[in-house]
C-alpha cells in the first residue's frame, strides 16, 4: 500500500467550524427537564475539625431542593478516590479520600455539603447560607518543615506526613570520586496551576425506573470515569455512559481523573430524582482542581575537567497536598529521566512524597519530565559554568549518539539525534553572533542571556508490561472501525481529543489507510456508549503513538477481509489482489477492479465466501512494544534589567522532533502552546499559599499571572525528522514537547544572563522581585 | 424583584423579567441559549465573555443584564452571515488559531471591535488588544496571525469605514 496523501499534509481541522461560530458543545451549555444545579459548600481552612453543621437556614432558601452532607453520601460511595502505583508501587501513607470532608477538613476547599436548588444562583445563594462550626488544627504548609520529627500532620491522628519514600538507584560515592568538580545545588519546582480555560463541570442523570446513569463531565478519560465513578457509586458499569463533554475547554492534565464532585453529583442525582448540574467557577477551580509540580530538587553533579559527565545524585520531594493524587506518583519519572540525553557513570535518585494540608498535585503538563529536563539541563549548565566549557560544548561531548540507548535506569530511547537538532537550533539562533553580542553588550552594561535545552521525554504510553503494573490497568488502546454499507466509514477511538485535533489527525490517518477519501470518514470520541469496550484517554502525549496506531490497525483488519471478499468477487487468489488507493485490482489486470465502497457494499448482501459473514468492521487494541522518545533543541534569548530585575524574553527558537508528522500544521500548534506554558512557569506563575494561616493567597486569577499575548516571545520553529521504530507510523507524540523543554532553556538564559554578578542559579518564577533581590545582593 | 429587560441580540429583539443582579453573560446563556459566549473565570480576567455592546468590545460578566436594557448587542452566533463564517472567524481557522475552542469566541469578538477601531494594526497593537483575552493552548501566536490574516481579508485601511464597522458588529 504505497499511499500517503493525507498522512503529512497541513490539513485545515474540521472541529473549526463549529468552535469558531459559538457551537461548540461544552457541558455548561447542556440542561436537562428538571435539572437541578448543585453548589458545593467547601472548608475555608487548611486544616480543621468540624464540630458542627447546620443546615436549616439552607434548606429553607428559596428554590432549594435537597442540602446533602456526609451523611447523606456515607452509605452510596464505597471506598473513596483511587491512587495509582504509578512509579512508586509502594506507599508508605495513602489517606482516603472520601469525596466529601466527615470530621475533619484537610485542605481549603475540600467538599464539606452541596446544596441542590432549581436556579444556579439560587444554590449559590443558600450554600452561603450552609452554617459549619469549625475548630482550626495546625496546617502543615511547608514541606521540608513538614519532613521534620514532631511537625504537626496534615491529617490527625497521622504518624507523620511521609506519603512516599523510594530510592530507584543508591548513591555510589566512588564513582563521584572520579570527577574532578562537583556542584551541589537545589532547584524549585514551584506550584501551577493547570488553568483548562474551562473549568470542570458535569451534568448526572441518573435514570430510578431504567437503573442507568448519563454522566456528561469535562474529562480526558471518559473510561476510567465510568469504571471508578460508576462502581463507587453501586452501579455496574454497563449502566453507566459518561461522555466527555461533549466538547472539553483544554485539560493539561487537571482532567485525568475521578473527582469528588463527580461521585457528589452522580449520588445527588440518585437521591433527589433530578439530573444535577456542577460548573466550576475559576475561583473554585483554583482550590478543587489539582496543581502541578510542587518539588524540591537537590542535586550533586559530577564530572570531569574536560567536561566529561561522570555522576548525578538527585533527591525529588513532592508536596503531594493532603491526598496523594490519583497519578500523583506519575511525577516521580523524573527521576528515572534525571539523566536526560546525556551518557552518565551513574545516576542515583530517591523520591519522597510529603503530605501537606493543600490541594492534592497530580499531573500537569509534562508531569515529572518537565522537572528532569530542567534540572539536568541546570546541573550540565552548572558544570559548564564551573569548568569554563560553552553549553553547547559540553551538550555535545556528552549526548548519547548510539540508538537504542538504555538509560541508568534500564529505559531504552528508541531512537535520535541530539546533536542533530541542536546544530540546527544553533544556527538559526545565530548562536555565535549572539555570544558576540552578549560580549559586547556586558561592556556597555547590558546582560544578554542565552539557555539551551536539549530535552528528552518518555511518551506513547505504553507498553502493557510496563505500564499494567503501574497504573493498575494497561494503558493500551483501542479503536473500532465501521464501514457502513454505501462505504462512508465511522472510526471510534479510546482516546479523548479537548483541543489536540485528533478529529483531524485521526480522520487523515485513517483515511490513508483504507483509501478513502478523507471527507468520508466520521470520527467519534469521548462517548463510553459507542466504539471498542474500553478506551483509555488523553494524556502524556499518547494519542497518535498508541490510540493512532490503534486505527491503523482495525483499519488494516477492515482491508484484510475486503481483501478477501475482492479476491472471491473478482475471482482471483486473495495472494493475487492489490490493494491501492482504495482499489482492488487483481494483479497484472488493472482493469479487474473493485473500489472500496462496491466491497463495502457487498460485504452486507449474499453471496460471500463459504464461512464469511456479512460485515465489514474491526475492533483493535494496541499495545506499543516500547514508550516512544521525542527530543529537540530549545534556545531562548533574554536581556536582563539589572535596575528592574525585568526579564525580556527576545527569542525562542525550538527544533524539535516527533518522529514522522501527521500534520505539521497541528504538531506546531501544540509546540508553541507547549512552550507558552513552561514560559509561563519559567517567569510568571506561582501559587502561593500562607505557610502560617494555610490560607492561598493566589486565589484568584487577579493573584496568578496567566500570560496574556504581551508576555509571548517571537518563536521560531523548525524540525529533524528522526522517525520512531516502535510503531509503523514512525510517530513519537508533540502534546508536552513545548512545556518539557521551555522552562530549562528560558531559566538557563537567565542564568546566563545574571552570571557576571556572580548568580549560579536562578528559581522559578524568574519574577523581577526575585531577580531585583538577587542582583542587589550579588552587587553588595 | 424583577425588571423587565428588552436587548437586541443579533438583530434579533428579546423581552425577559430578569432579577436586577443577573450577570448579562447569564442572561444570553441561560435566558436566549446563546452558549457560544462562554465563562473562564469570575474576576473579569479572562476575557472569554466577551461580545460587543453598541459596537464596543465588553466582558459582558462585567455587565448586568438590566444594564443592557435598549442597548444592540452582538455574540458569536450573529458573526456567519447566511452559511458564511466572518472573516475573522475565518481567519481563526485557517490559521490554526485555536484549539480547544473555549476561548476563541471571545477572542474573535474582541479582535471584531479591535479591527473596528484599527483596521491595520501591527504586531504589538494586537497584542494589546487582544491582552483582555486568556488562551491557554495556542501561546497566541497563531491568533495574532489570525487577527493579522483577518485585517488583510477586510481590506484592513483601503476599507471604508462604515462598512468595517458593519463587519465588526455583525449588522447590515
Amino acid at each position: 500500500m504505497a499511499i500517503t496523501t493525507m498522512i503529512g499534509a497541513k490539513i485545515h481541522r474540521r472541529e473549526d467550524p463549529r468552535l469558531v461560530s459559538g457551537h461548540g458543545r461544552y457541558v455548561d451549555d447542556m440542561t436537562r427537564p428538571g435539572m437541578l444545579h448543585m453548589n458545593v459548600v467547601r472548608s475555608p481552612y487548611a486544616h480543621a475539625k468540624i464540630r458542627s453543621i447546620d443546615l436549616a437556614a439552607a434548606k429553607a432558601a428559596p428554590g432549594v431542593q435537597a442540602v446533602y452532607t456526609y451523611a447523606d453520601f456515607k452509605d452510596h460511595i464505597a471506598g473513596g478516590l483511587p491512587v495509582s502505583n504509578s512509579f512508586v508501587a509502594e506507599k508508605k501513607q495513602v489517606p482516603n479520600q472520601f469525596p466529601i470532608a466527615h470530621d475533619e477538613v484537610v485542605y481549603q476547599g475540600e467538599p464539606v455539603a452541596v446544596v441542590l436548588a432549581e436556579e444556579r444562583y439560587q444554590a449559590a445563594d443558600a450554600a452561603q447560607l450552609v452554617e459549619v462550626e469549625y475548630d482550626q488544627l495546625p496546617a502543615v504548609m511547608n514541606i521540608e518543615k513538614a519532613m521534620e520529627k514532631g511537625s504537626p500532620t496534615a491529617h490527625i491522628g497521622a504518624p507523620d506526613n511521609i506519603g512516599w519514600e523510594l530510592t530507584y538507584a543508591p548513591e555510589n560515592p566512588d564513582v563521584m570520586k572520579e570527577a574532578d568538580v562537583v556542584v551541589k545545588e537545589r532547584i524549585l519546582q514551584q506550584r501551577l496551576f493547570p488553568i483548562a480555560m474551562e473549568g470542570r463541570g458535569l451534568v448526572a442523570d441518573y435514570d430510578n425506573y431504567d437503573k442507568r446513569l448519563t454522566l456528561w463531565t469535562s474529562s480526558q478519560v471518559p473510561h476510567f470515569i465510568r469504571l471508578f465513578v460508576g462502581t463507587a457509586c453501586g452501579l455496574a458499569e454497563s449502566q453507566v455512559r459518561v461522555i466527555a463533554g461533549p466538547d472539553v475547554g483544554g485539560a493539561f492534565g487537571s482532567k485525568l481523573r475521578p473527582y469528588p464532585e463527580e461521585y457528589l453529583a452522580v449520588v445527588s442525582s440518585k437521591l433527589s430524582g433530578h439530573p444535577v448540574k456542577w460548573i466550576e467557577g475559576r475561583t473554585e477551580n483554583l482550590v478543587a482542581t489539582t496543581h502541578g509540580r510542587g518539588q524540591i530538587f537537590d542535586i550533586e553533579v559530577g564530572a570531569k575537567k574536560d567536561g566529561t559527565l561522570v555522576a548525578l545524585n538527585v533527591t525529588q520531594y513532592i508536596d503531594l497536598g493532603a491526598y496523594q493524587g490519583v497519578f500523583g506518583a506519575f511525577q516521580a519519572v523524573a527521576c528515572l529521566l534525571a539523566g536526560g540525553a546525556y551518557r552518565w557513570k551513574h545516576v542515583a535518585s530517591r523520591t519522597v512524597g510529603v503530605l501537606t494540608n493543600k490541594t492534592s498535585t497530580d499531573p500537569y503538563r509534562g508531569a515529572g519530565r518537565p522537572e528532569a529536563t530542567h534540572l539536568v539541563e541546570r546541573a550540565v549548565d552548572l558544570i559548564a559554568d564551573k569548568i569554563g566549557m560553552d553549553p553547547a560544548e559540553i551538550r555535545r561531548k556528552n549526548f548519547a549518539t548510539e540508538f537504542p540507548f538504555t538509560n541508568n535506569f534500564g529505559l531504552v530511547y528508541d531512537s535520535g539525534d541530539y546533536n542533530g537538532s541542536l546544530d540546527k537550533a544553533l544556527k538559526i539562533a545565530g548562536y555565535d553572533q549572539l555570544r558576540r553580542e552578549q560580549a559586547e553588550g556586558r561592556k556597555h552594561g547590558r546582560y544578554l542571556g542565552i539557555g539551551l535545552s536539549t530535552w528528552i521525554e518518555i511518551c506513547g504510553l505504553g507498553p502493557s508490561a510496563a505500564t499494567a503494573p503501574a497504573a493498575g490497568v494497561a494503558l493500551v488502546e483501542s479503536s473500532q472501525v465501521r464501514v457502513l454499507p454505501t462505504g462512508s466509514v465511522t472510526v471510534y477511538v479510546g482516546t479523548h481529543s479537548h483541543g489536540q485535533s485528533h478529529d483531524t489527525t485521526f480522520a487523515q490517518i485513517a483515511a490513508d489507510t483504507l483509501g478513502v477519501p478523507y471527507e468520508s470518514i466520521e470520527l467519534r470520541h469521548g462517548d463510553t456508549a459507542e466504539g471498542p469496550a474500553m478506551g483509555y484517554g488523553t494524556y502524556g502525549s499518547r494519542s497518535v503513538a498508541v490510540g493512532g496506531m490503534s486505527i491503523r490497525k482495525s483499519c488494516l483488519k477492515v482491508v484484510d477481509k475486503a481483501k478477501k471478499l475482492a479476491a472471491h468477487i473478482l475471482e482471483a487468489s486473495e495472494e493475487d489482489i492489490v490493494f491501492d488507493q482504495g482499489r482492488f485490482h487483481v494483479k497484472g489486470s488493472p482493469d479487474k477492479v473493485k473500489a472500496f465502497g462496491e466491497i463495502a457494499f457487498a460485504s452486507y448482501g449474499a453471496g460471500l465466501p463459504e464461512g464469511m459473514e456479512q460485515g465489514l468492521e474491526a475492533v483493535s487494541y494496541f499495545d506499543p512494544p516500547n514508550f516512544t522518545w521525542p527530543f529537540g533543541a530549545h534556545v531562548a534569548v533574554v536581556e536582563v534589567d539589572p535596575d528592574t530585575g525585568g526579564v525580556d524574553l527576545r527569542k525562542y527558537i525550538a527544533v524539535d522532533d516527533c518522529g514522522n508528522v501527521i500534520n505539521p500544521m497541528i504538531v506546531e500548534g501544540q509546540i508553541v502552546g507547549g512552550i507558552a506554558q513552561g514560559i509561563a512557569q519559567a517567569l510568571y506563575e506561582e501559587v502561593v499559599y500562607d505557610d502560617d494561616s494555610g490560607q492561598l493567597r493566589t486565589g484568584t486569577l487577579t493573584d496568578y499571572l496567566v500570560p496574556t499575548a504581551n508576555e509571548m516571545p517571537e518563536m521560531v520553529l523548525d524540525n529533524t525528522l528522526t522517525p520512531s521504530p516502535t510503531n509503523e507510523l514512525g510517530v513519537k507524540g508533540i502534546g508536552e514537547a513545548g512545556t518539557i523543554a521551555a522552562s530549562a532553556a528560558v531559566i538557563n538564559a537567565v542564568v546566563d544572563a545574571v552570571s557576571p554578578f556572580g548568580i549560579k542559579h536562578v528559581d522559578m518564577p524568574a519574577s523581577p522581585d526575585r531577580l531585583w533581590k538577587m542582583i542587589k545582593e550579588a552587587r553588595n | 424583584m424583577k425588571h423587565k429587560v428588552a436587548t437586541t441580540v443579533n438583530g434579533r429583539r428579546y423581552e425577559h423579567e430578569v432579577e436586577p443582579r443577573l450577570l448579562l453573560v447569564h442572561h444570553l446563556r441561560d435566558n436566549l441559549g446563546l452558549t457560544g459566549t462562554h465563562i473562564g473565570c469570575d474576576t473579569s480576567q479572562c476575557g472569554a465573555c466577551t461580545i460587543l455592546v453598541d459596537g464596543m468590545a465588553v466582558k459582558s460578566c462585567t455587565m448586568f443584564a438590566v444594564q443592557a436594557e435598549g442597548r444592540s448587542l452582538a455574540t458569536i452566533e450573529g458573526m456567519a452571515r447566511d452559511g458564511e463564517l466572518h472573516p475573522i472567524q475565518q481567519a481563526f481557522w485557517d490559521e490554526h488559531g485555536l484549539q480547544c475552542g473555549y476561548c476563541t469566541p471571545g477572542f474573535i469578538m474582541a479582535a471584531a471591535y479591535l479591527l473596528a477601531t484599527n483596521p491595520n494594526p501591527t504586531e504589538d497593537e494586537i497584542r494589546k488588544g487582544l491582552e483582555g483575552n486568556l488562551c491557554r493552548c495556542t501561546g497566541y501566536v497563531n491568533i495574532v496571525k489570525a487577527v493579522q490574516t483577518a485585517a488583510r481579508t477586510m481590506g484592513g485601511a483601503k476599507a471604508p469605514a462604515e462598512k468595517k464597522a458593519a463587519m465588526a458588529t455583525g449588522g447590515e
